[in-house]
This record gives structure tokens, C-alpha cells and sequence, in this order.
């Protein structure tokens, strides 16, 4: 094995070398040549074939040896030729190996895959491995070197080794490190000392084959070796632990981002202006249900689609919300008993109007491609990446409004005609387009968050009363008329929700977070940031 | 200095003394100088003083005026005695015992204080007699109202409060519906059925006639003497026809003090207020 | 000038009309139905009976909601928990008496708890047998609940659009844990599947009967006891509170105890309320707890008109009418009506339809010619004032 490995290196430092000296060459005859090896009945002659097509530095070996791992790889019967192929009707589809080019169908017994054993597949997964341990991507060798944890091989060891010494990306030099040590713990004929530094280095390592490793010293004769096994197993779960905790918290920030999305429109329409929109949760199901519309349109643009969807959702509910200022609330100003009431019957109708229009079924709105996935940070912390556009998303929402608010001359009216409607208008603010304005901002909001929450969850008509709620306890929680506050509120009962989930179970602590706020707003019935003077009293 | 306790030092503790009546706690004790006792009194609303260090003390029996410009913090010493308001600094006890801030609005209210506001606040669907219900003075605990209705006498006090106020001839009309002067008017009705030891009154006048005017000075020097009375207004002439003590508050705090010639004459408030 | 007792909230006009008008219906809809043949025109069959008697379970129900938010102006949009919670309480009763007719035939343990593999009654199924202990959880629990959740709402001066987002939010958290199974009533499909109350089979058409009639009486009493609250100088400052609480507060109120008093007999009468619908329609689930419910609710006594009692009645009646009727023909445009009542009320009918039989007959009267009374008081209230 020995011989075969060094042989294998010296092929591979040659073929790089030739590729690099003269890149002319075609290797193309040399690996359809050990391709054909393969033919062979014999695994021996099988694994030599292997041997040479991993280190024939050929673009296509390792997708070769992936399609042989996988039963890909086949013999044309007919023309006693090696053929990729995959099954299509009950025959084969046939490609040629190096171009790809199709090869036309066969019948099922036209070909056969090769067949590879136990020893075979263990070799061409070292191969792999020891190929990409001397990747010129770093990344790509620290993968290889992770991949390797656990292994006992002395071939791939000694490869590792001979990669570390030459090694001088300090991440790719810790993760064969980390290799190297766990495979000393397996080795029985490794000293004491050894193994106790290992173990030691060994500590912070949050792999769990590297846990297993640990674990498995813990029956060591040594009492010594079995003291420091407990400590570096209480250090990695002490580390998994933290992490844990950070992956709970960085849940808590993605459901606060929800309720903080569900909850900024209403903190403008209920906050600035102290109306009751009930039917607040119905616009953000109007900005979900045009997410699905505008996917509709363009079938083939899901990956710019919410593009389009994040303004048309913006103005639909916007328009929508104006209307209902118009022809509802304008005449329920002062009243806010019956301005609740009134929307409610709002956010019946509309969300009637959607079962009747578009079937009382959820739908489901496709994922773009770059929402999807996560950054994995180790292996027990990875954040994925549609929670954390939902964060970033509902911040630029927050400081976008925050400074339309603060900054423009539209924030100055509307805070003027919130404050005192009457001198307002003695100031010439035509407080009937304000407050239009105003409503038709806090409900184009409340269309965006629903673009926001299509990507989370189904598209149905109650998606609208599962946020209504949340988004008044978030609103009241955090103090109305303060936006900071609604921003405080949002993530600490975010955090909070996912925080008790594992403890309570998804539902109780649900409840536990009402009954909390519940028992909050009577101890400070205006809430964290309470507005003060006299305005604050009517 | 307190001068509250000045008035105490010469008493010891009420247990110890034998042979006086005891006074029970949430009782009013009236045995000081003063019943009322402002001392150093500061508000303020987001960094704006509307009192600042006020100190004012009002004897039994007094009718005192309380003028200023506006936005001086008349209303808010009002707002301040009846608990409407809560100091940031200073004391405020109505009686020997009674700490007016550390007592609700309910508790000062029971205790003697009864209040007109500056906007006339009456219940406008009530009608007028029921207002003045609302207001006597009496058991006002959720049992009591419930099981007890009006008495013969009960009912003859409402009315002869209204025949004083003259209002009889509507006692049956929702309050919403009298005009600005019968609210105010009622309003002053439902202060007197609450037979309060001290009374605030926030611009009692305004909306009357000159006639009005008239019965309602006639109706406050009545009142003093058995009752203290407060009385914030701005119409000079009326404080004239009734002052015995004036106070000239500013920005919060005491100006002057004293007999209304000597207040009129004084330079500092013919500045700030009377000037123009 | 008025003055109230017992005798007047009983004779009084409007009483008189009420309890007329409502035993006089329930009697001929039972003679009806027990006396006519069942193949003649005239027969009212029992479904009509049980349809007559979840109607005036929601009239007690809406009359309730009129004490508080009409008379003492705190709009709960949590009163459907108080009802379910005495459903859920005559459920529990019903429950026990099923013994071993069960699906499991299990003497003790309902089915739901076989199921769940439970070896024991909980503890607080524990005196469920009785129909007398029942009737006093059914007072006692939602009373108990609201009383506490009053306290401490009203103690720290939770008023407005602040106290009803958290009623609702009450209401809420209380349907997420019955839908749980760990509750132990039936999680998501409840408690149903009745047999007897009393001892009588619910299927009876005379038990059906008796339950209507039994409901007619709770209505009627609960009419006398809410008119002579209402009606009593308690009830002249429970408004008065509704008007101006801050001004209530300075002429030496406790507020708050009014408010919670009102509260929490308001909701005792709703948990009656929930505890005569359950026999009669056979069954009480969570979904009983949701805030939908309470608010439709809200919308019976909008209807009717405020601060009448007997206009929450015929709000809650005719609202329930309606979506019978429309369930029945156009069941999709049912949601759009009551959503279309909803606006429509607020905008156009403040005062409810008793406001509306108000001013017509004010119009009547005043075209025919009687010299008009310059300050009456036909125009609407005007907006109660807080002090300064
Ligand atoms: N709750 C409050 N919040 C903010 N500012 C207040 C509040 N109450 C009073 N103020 C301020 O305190 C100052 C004093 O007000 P106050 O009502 O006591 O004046 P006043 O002397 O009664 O005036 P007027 O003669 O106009 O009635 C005013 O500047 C007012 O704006
Ligand atoms: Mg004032």
C-alpha cells in the first residue's frame, strides 16, 4: 500500500509538474488507457486502475471515481468499453466518459456497472481525500483533512504528516493537527504522554468524531489519561453548549425580526397615530398573497422576483390601507373602541375576499437560490442564510422608516398632526392627506413584512391572524409611540420565545410569553418606554 | 426648615398623651395652624419645571386667591394637592397626618379635598340631579351604592343644591346638554355636595354673566370660613370683590404674597403679570 | 328624579315587556313543538328548540358583555373565554355522567384520557360527578379568573384599546392550552359525545325543552339582576366611571373596584351562559376560545345597541339568525356580511338598532306638531370629558 501511495505521489508531482511545463500534452490517451483497466475481474487490477486515474491529475478523475463510487460507471457490452450511463426506462443512457457526449440508450443488459468491493471503495474514498489534502484551495484541504477525523489507515497518516510538514495555512495545519490526534488516541502503541498531549489538544474540538475518540479513552487504564479525557469532554461540552446558546439566540433575533416586521406597521398606525387597524394583519397577508401572484407572473424569475414584490407589495397594501383610512377610520378619529371594531369587520372581508379568490388553501412561494443554504461556522453552529436576510431586512426596514419619520418633511407633518390635529391644521397641514399618507405608510409596511413572511411560511388567509396578536403585544410591550421601543420589544420577546421553546415546548412557551405580557402591562401599563406629557394622558 | 413640625414640637406622640382625642389613621387632624401644608414642591415634565420649590400653606377657614399668568402652575398645584400629579420633590400634607403624596386620588378625595376643574367636567349622561349624586359626600363603597338607594333627606340636599346653584328646573336634563355656564355652575354644585374641608377652584367664572359673577363671589365668602377655599382666576376684578389673601405665582413658584393692595402694588408682580 | 329597588327592576316597563315578550315565545315555540302533531304544518321540531335555545345562550352571553362594555365601558374581546370556561365546566360534568357507555367502556376515566393512556383522574376533574359542584365551578371559575386578571388590570389603571388587545390576548393564550393534550380536556376535539344531564338522556325531546326553559329563566333573572344594578346608584356610578373614570376617582371612587365587580359578575354570567349552550349543542372545543368568537360577539351587542340590555338581546338573536340563515344558503358570504356589519354599525348605527327605534319615534313625534321641548336631548351624546 506503502508502494502504491509513494508511487502515487510522485505520479502526482510529475503530472503537475508536466502540466504545468508543457500544457499541450493531452493526458487524454493515458487515462482512456487506465480507464480501460478497469475492465479487468481482478480487484487488484481494479485497484491499480483506481491508484492511476486519481493521480493522473485529469479534470475529469475525480468525477470518474465519483461515478464509480455511485455504480455509474459502466461496461458497453457491445463495444467492451468503459461508458458512464444512467438508468432511463428500464435500459441505461449512455455517455462517454470524458466528453460527456451522449451515447444513445441500451437495453438493461447491454451493460453492467462495475463492480467495486468494500476494500476498492475505502481506497478510492483515501484517494479522494489525500488528492484534496494537497488541493492548491485551502479550503478544499482543510475539508479533506476534517474528512480524514477518525481514520486509523497509516497510509493516509503518514500522507497527513507529510502534508502538515509542508503545510503553511495555519487553518489547514489545525484541522491535520486535529486528524493526527485523534487517530493517536486509536493508535495502542502511541506512549502516554503522547496520547496526554493529544488529549489536551484535543479539548476545544467541536467534532463529534473527535468526541467519539475521547470517549472511547475513557475506559484507559491510565488514571491520568481518563482525568484528562473527562476535562477535554467537559470543555467540548461547556463550547457545544455556548454555541447552542448562540444558535438559540440567533433564532430568537429571526423570529424578533418577524414580529418586529409584523409589528413596525402597526407601531406607526396604532403608535403615531393611535389608530386600532385589527385588519393590519390582513395587509401583510395582501403583501404574502403578491409575493405568490408575482411568482406567477414571472415563473422563470424566482430569483429576482421579490424584487418586483417588495414595491408592488408596498403599494398594494399601501392603496389598500389608504382606502380604509378614506372611507372607514377618517370618520372614527377619537374613537378607538370603534375604529377596532370597525377594521375587524375590514379584516374579515378581505380575508374572505382571498378564500374566495384564491382558494382558502395555502400556497407556497419558491425560495430564491441565494436564500437558501447557511453558513456553517462549525459543526454545531451554522446560520442560514434566509434568517439572516430576514434580520438584515427588517432592520433596513426599521432605520428606513426611522429616517422618513426623523428626516423628511412627511415625519414632521405626521408627527405634528399625531400630536395635536387642531393646531396642525391652524399650521396649514392638510391633516386629512397627512393622516392618509401616514395610514397608507404604517399598511405598505405591513405589505413588505408580508414578502418578508412569505419566505418563512405558507401563504393562506390566516396568515394575517396568526400576527395580529404578536404584533399588538409587541407594540404595546415596547411602548407605544416609540419605535425604539416596538425594535426592543420585538427581539426580546423573540429571544425570549426561543429561549423558553426548548424547555416548555413551542406552545407553552407561546402562552408563557402572553401570560408575561399580560402580567407586564399591568405593572407598567404603557410599557417599556413610556411616552410622557400631557398628549400621553388623553 | 418644616414648619410643620414646628407646629408639632410642642406635642408628643398621640398614644402617650393622655385625655385627647386620638386620631385615627387616614383621619384628618386638624390641630396645626395650617391644613394646608405645601412645602418645596418641585414638578417637572421632561426637564420643564411647572413648580418649581413651591411652598405655600393654607390655614382653616381661608379663602385664598391664586393668580398668575399662564402656564404659571396653578393647575398643576391643583393637580399636585389632589394626586392627580405626583411631586418630584418636596412634601405636601393636608392636616398634621395626611401625606397627600403618598394618598390616591379616591383616598384625597374621601379625605376632605374636593376639586372644580378648569374645563367644566361634569358626567353629561347623567343628568344634573344624578351628577350632584355622584358628588355628596357619603359612603361610596361598591356595596353601599348598590343596596342603599337615595334617602328622603339625601334627595332633599340635591335638590336644595341645585335651587342654590340654579339649576332645580333642570335636574332632569343630561348634563351634556346645559351650556357652558350651567355646567360650570353644576360643577360648582357637585364640589359643595361633597362637603369638603378644602375646596380648589380652577377659574369658577368664566362662561358667566355679571350676575353670575356676583352669586359666585357671594357663594365663595360663604363658603370660607366653614370650609377653606382656593380660588384660581385670572379676572382681576372678582379677585378684588372677594380676596382677603392673594398669591402671585410665576414660573412655578411663590411671587408674592399678601393683601391684595399690597400685591397689586408690588413692583416685581406689576412686572411679570399686571404690568400690561 | 330616579331611585331604584328590587321592585322596580321588576315591574318596571321595560322588564315587564322583556320577560313578556321572552316567556311568551318560549312557550308557544314549546307548545308547539310538544303539542302539535309531527306531521302537521304547526310543529316546531326539536331542532328549532335546541336553535331557540342557543340562541338565548348567546343573548345571556351578549347581555353580559352589555354590562361591562355598555354600562362600564370596557370593551372585552376576551368574554367567548369566560363562556367556554363554563362550557367547559357542564362539559366536564356531562363527561362523567357518559360512566362506562364510553367507546372504551373505561367507568372513570372519559375516553379521550383512555386514549392518552392517563391511569387517573386528574385532580381537577376531581367532584366533576356532581351536578352541584358543577354548577358552582361554573360560577366560580370564570368569576375567579376574571376577578384576578380584573385586579390586576384595573388596580394598575389598564384602560381602553390597552385592556381589550389584552383580553384578547387572554383568550388567546387560553385556546393554545386547551388545544394541548396535556391539559387533560380533550385537546383539540374537546369534550363531546354526551349522554345525560341529570340523568335524563339528552336525546329527549322533553330534556331538550327543559334546557330551553331553563335558559329563558337564567336570561329573565339575569335581566332583573343586571336592570337593578344597573338601575341602582352602583349603576349611576359604574357609568359615570364609563364617562369620566378620573373624574369618578376625584369625588372619592374606588374605581377600580366597580370596574372589577362589574367585571367579574359579567363574567359569571357569561360562563352560565357557556355552561346552558354545551348540553344543548352536544359538544365544547377549544375553538370556542378564539378571539374570533369574542369579537363576533362584541358585534351582537353593537347591533342591538349599547347600554340597553335588552338591545345586546335582540342583537345577539338577530345576528344569529342571520348566519343561520345565510350559512345555510351562501355559506361563503357569511364573513362578508358580519364583516359588513361590523363597519356598518360603527359608521352609520352608533347607538345599535335600539338607538335607531329611538330616533324614529323622536321624529314621529316631533312632525306631529307637538311644540318641540328646545333641549331635549335627541342628538347623539356627545363625547365624554376627562378633566383637564
Ligand atoms: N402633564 C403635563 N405634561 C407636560 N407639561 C405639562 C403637564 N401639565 C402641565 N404642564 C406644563 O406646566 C405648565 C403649567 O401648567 P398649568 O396648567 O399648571 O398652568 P396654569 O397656571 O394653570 O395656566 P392657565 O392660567 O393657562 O390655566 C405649562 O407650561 C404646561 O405646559
Ligand atoms: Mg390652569
Amino acid at each position: 500500500m506503502l508502494r502504491v501511495f509513494a508511487l502515487a505521489l510522485a505520479l502526482l508531482c510529475l503530472t503537475s509538474v508536466a502540466q504545468a511545463e508543457s500544457p499541450a500534452t493531452e493526458p487524454t490517451t493515458d487515462i482512456e488507457e487506465v480507464l480501460q483497466q478497469l475492465r479487468s475481474r481482478s480487484f487488484d487490477d481494479k485497484a491499480a486502475a483506481i491508484d492511476a486515474l486519481a493521480h493522473s491529475g485529469h479534470p475529469r478523475a475525480d468525477a470518474l471515481l465519483k461515478a464509480l463510487q455511485d455504480r455509474r460507471l459502466l461496461l458497453d457490452r457491445a463495444n467492451d468499453r468503459i461508458v458512464l450511463g444512467e438508468r432511463a426506462d428500464g435500459g441505461w443512457q449512455l455517455h462517454d466518459p470524458l466528453s460527456e457526449a451522449d451515447l444513445g440508450t441500451v437495453e438493461s443488459r447491454a451493460a453492467a456497472p462495475i463492480t467495486i468491493n468494500n476494500r476498492l471503495r475505502r481506497q478510492i474514498e483515501n484517494l479522494q481525500a489525500v488528492v484534496g489534502l494537497n488541493n492548491p484551495d485551502a479550503t478544499l484541504r482543510r475539508a479533506a483533512a476534517i474528512s480524514l477525523i477518525g481514520t486509523k489507515d497509516p497510509d493516509l497518516l503518514a500522507a497527513l504528516r507529510e502534508r502538515r510538514a509542508r503545510e503553511d495555512n495555519t487553518s489547514v495545519a489545525a484541522a491535520i493537527d486535529t486528524t493526527l490526534n485523534t487517530a493517536a488516541l486509536y493508535s495502542e502503541d502511541s506512549d502516554l504522554n503522547a496520547r496526554l498531549n493529544a488529549i489536551e489538544a484535543l479539548s476545544g474540538s467541536l467534532e463529534p468524531t473527535v468526541r467519539n475518540a475521547l470517549r472511547s479513552r475513557l475506559d484507559s487504564d491510565a488514571p491520568s489519561e481518563r482525568k484528562a479525557v473527562e476535562t477535554a469532554l467537559k470543555r467540548i461540552d461547556a463550547r457545544t453548549a455556548r454555541y447552542q446558546t448562540a444558535d438559540t439566540l440567533f433564532f430568537g433575533l429571526s423570529l424578533g425580526s418577524v414580529l418586529l416586521l409584523a409589528a413596525i406597521g402597526l407601531a406607526i398606525t396604532f403608535g403615531v397615530m393611535g389608530v386600532i387597524n385589527m385588519a393590519h394583519g390582513e395587509l401583510i397577508m395582501l403583501g404574502a398573497y403578491t409575493t405568490f401572484v408575482v411568482q406567477q407572473i414571472f415563473p422563470q424569475g424566482h430569483e429576482w422576483s421579490l424584487l418586483v414584490a417588495i414595491p408592488a407589495a408596498f403599494l398594494i397594501s399601501g392603496f389598500v390601507g389608504v382606502l380604509i383610512e378614506r372611507f372607514v377610520i377618517r370618520y372614527l378619529y377619537g374613537r378607538p373602541l370603534e375604529t377596532l371594531l370597525a377594521t375587524f369587520g375590514i379584516s374579515l372581508i378581505l380575508q374572505q375576499a382571498v378564500r374566495v379568490i384564491f382558494s382558502p388553501l395555502n400556497r407556497s412561494v419558491v425560495t430564491p437560490e441565494w436564500m437558501s443554504g447557511a453558513w456553517q461556522i462549525n459543526p454545531v453552529f451554522s446560520l442560514t442564510f434566509n434568517r439572516l436576510y430576514i434580520i438584515a431586512f427588517a432592520l433596513t426596514v426599521f432605520l428606513g422608516l426611522l429616517l422618513v419619520l426623523k428626516k423628511t418633511r412627511l415625519g414632521l407633518q405626521v408627527r405634528a398632526v399625531s400630536q395635536n390635529r387642531q393646531t396642525a391644521r391652524g399650521l396649514g397641514i392638510r391633516s386629512d392627506r397627512i393622516n392618509a399618507l401616514t395610514f397608507g405608510l404604517g399598511s405598505g409596511i405591513a405589505g413588505v413584512a408580508g414578502v418578508a413572511l412569505a419566505q418563512l411560511t405558507n401563504v393562506g388567509p390566516n396568515l394575517g391572524q396568526a400576527y395580529i396578536i404578536d404584533s399588538f403585544m409587541v407594540v404595546v410591550f415596547g411602548g407605544v409611540g416609540n419605535l425604539w421601543g416596538t425594535l426592543t420589544a420585538a427581539f426580546s420577546l423573540g429571544i425570549a420565545n426561543k429561549l423558553l421553546e426548548p424547555v416548555s415546548g413551542a406552545v407553552l412557551a407561546k402562552i408563557f410569553v402572553l401570560v408575561f405580557i399580560i402580567l407586564f402591562i399591568q405593572r407598567k401599563p404603557r410599557g417599556l418606554f413610556p411616552q410622557r406629557g400631557r398628549a400621553a394622558e388623553e | 426648615m418644616n414648619l410643620r413640625d414646628t407646629f408639632r414640637r410642642d406635642r408628643v406622640f398621640d398614644v402617650v398623651r393622655p385625655g385627647t382625642r386620638t386620631i385615627k389613621p387616614g383621619e384628618l387632624d386638624t390641630g396645626g395652624k395650617y391644613l394646608l401644608y405645601m412645602e418645596n414642591i418641585t414638578v417637572s415634565f421632561d426637564g420643564f419645571k411647572a413648580l418649581n420649590d413651591l411652598t405655600l400653606y393654607i390655614e382653616p377657614g381661608e379663602l385664598r386667591c391664586i393668580i398668575g399668568p399662564n402656564g404659571a402652575g396653578k393647575s398643576t398645584m391643583m393637580d399636585v394637592i389632589t394626586g392627580k400629579t405626583r411631586p418630584d420633590q418636596g412634601t405636601c400634607f393636608f392636616g398634621q397626618t395626611l401625606d397627600l403624596t403618598r394618598m390616591s386620588e379616591t383616598e384625597i378625595a374621601g379625605a376632605g379635598i374636593g376639586r372644580k376643574f378648569q374645563k367644566p367636567t361634569v358626567f353629561p349622561e347623567h343628568t344634573a340631579a344624578e351628577n350632584l349624586e355622584l358628588a355628596m359626600a357619603g359612603q361610596k363603597t361598591t356595596w353601599h351604592t348598590l343596596v342603599h338607594p337615595l334617602n328622603g333627606e339625601q334627595r332633599d340636599r340635591i335638590a336644595a343644591t341645585l335651587n342654590t346653584v340654579g339649576l332645580l328646573d333642570r335636574h332632569d336634563h343630561v348634563a351634556g346638554a346645559l351650556s357652558h355656564g350651567q355646567k360650570q355652575w353644576l360643577e360648582i354644585a357637585m364640589v359643595l355636595m361633597q362637603q369638603p374641608k378644602l375646596l380648589l377652584v380652577d377659574e369658577p367664572i368664566a362662561g358667566m354673566t355679571r350676575q353670575e359673577v356676583e352669586r359666585t363671589a357671594e357663594l365663595l365668602q360663604q363658603l370660607a370660613g366653614e370650609h377653606s377655599v382656593v380660588v384660581v382666576e385670572h379676572d382681576m376684578e372678582f379677585i378684588r370683590s372677594i380676596a382677603s389673601t392673594v398669591t402671585v405665582l410665576h414660573q412655578g413658584s411663590v411671587l408674592a404674597e399678601g393683601k391684595m393692595q399690597d400685591v397689586q402694588n408690588d413692583p416685581k408682580v406689576i412686572e411679570v403679570y399686571l404690568g400690561e | 328624579m330616579r331611585h331604584s329597588d328590587l321592585k322596580t327592576a321588576l315591574t318596571d316597563r321595560a322588564a315587564r315587556w322583556f320577560i313578556g315578550i321572552l316567556f311568551g315565545a318560549v312557550a308557544l315555540v314549546v307548545l308547539l313543538n310538544q303539542l302539535i302533531p309531527a306531521d302537521s304544518g304547526l310543529h316546531v321540531s326539536s331542532y328549532t328548540v335546541t336553535l331557540l335555545g342557543k340562541y338565548l345562550c348567546y343573548a345571556l352571553l351578549a347581555m353580559a358583555l352589555d354590562l361591562v362594555w355598555g354600562y362600564c365601558g370596557i370593551l372585552s374581546l376576551g368574554h367567548g373565554a369566560f363562556f367556554a370556561l363554563g362550557g367547559y365546566a357542564m362539559g366536564m360534568y356531562l363527561m362523567r355522567q357518559i360512566g362506562d357507555r364510553g367507546v372504551y367502556g373505561n367507568p372513570v376515566l372519559p375516553d379521550f384520557m383512555v386514549f392518552l393512556n392517563w391511569q387517573e383522574l386528574p385532580w381537577y376533574w376531581l367532584g366533576s360527578h356532581s351536578f352541584l359542584f358543577t354548577m358552582v365551578l361554573i360560577a366560580l371559575v370564570p368569576g375567579l379568573l376574571a376577578f384576578v386578571f380584573g385586579w390586576l388590570a384595573f388596580r394598575s389603571r389598564v384602560t381602553g384599546v390597552y385592556l381589550s388587545i389584552i383580553t384578547q390576548a387572554l383568550t388567546y393564550a387560553l385556546m393554545l392550552a386547551f388545544f394541548r393534550n396535556e391539559l387533560g380536556f380533550g385537546g383539540n376535539n374537546g369534550l363531546t359525545d354526551f349522554k345525560d344531564i341529570l340523568g335524563f338522556s339528552l336525546r329527549e325531546d322533553s330534556t331538550r325543552v327543559a334546557l330551553l326553559i331553563a335558559t329563558a329563566i337564567a336570561l329573565a333573572l339575569a335581566f332583573v339582576l343586571c336592570r337593578y344594578i344597573t338601575g341602582s346608584r352602583m349603576g349611576r356610578v359604574v357609568m359615570a366611571v364609563r364617562d369620566g373614570e378620573s373624574r369618578a376617582r376625584f369625588l372619592g371612587y374606588r374605581t377600580e373596584h366597580y370596574k372589577l365587580w362589574i367585571f367579574t359578575l359579567s363574567a359569571v354570567l357569561a360562563g352560565i351562559a357557556g355552561a346552558l349552550y354545551v348540553p344543548q349543542v352536544g359538544i365544547i372545543n377549544p375553538g370556542e376560545f378564539s378571539p374570533l368568537n369574542s369579537i363576533e360577539l362584541v358585534v351582537w351587542v353593537a347591533v342591538g345597541g349599547r347600554a340597553t340590555l335588552y338591545g345586546a338581546v335582540i342583537g345577539a338573536i338577530l345576528v344569529n339568525y342571520g348566519k343561520t340563515v345565510f350559512t345555510g344558503i351562501m355559506p361563503e358570504a357569511w364573513l362578508f356580511a358580519l364583516g359588513g356589519l361590523f363597519v356598518a354599525v360603527t359608521l352609520f348605527l352608533p347607538r345599535g338598532l335600539v338607538g335607531l327605534a329611538d330616533n324614529v319615534r323622536q321624529r314621529l313625534r316631533k312632525s306631529d306638531g307637538n311644540n318641540s321641548n328646545g333641549t331635549a336631548n335627541d342628538d347623539q351624546p356627545e363625547a365624554p370629558h376627562e378633566p383637564a
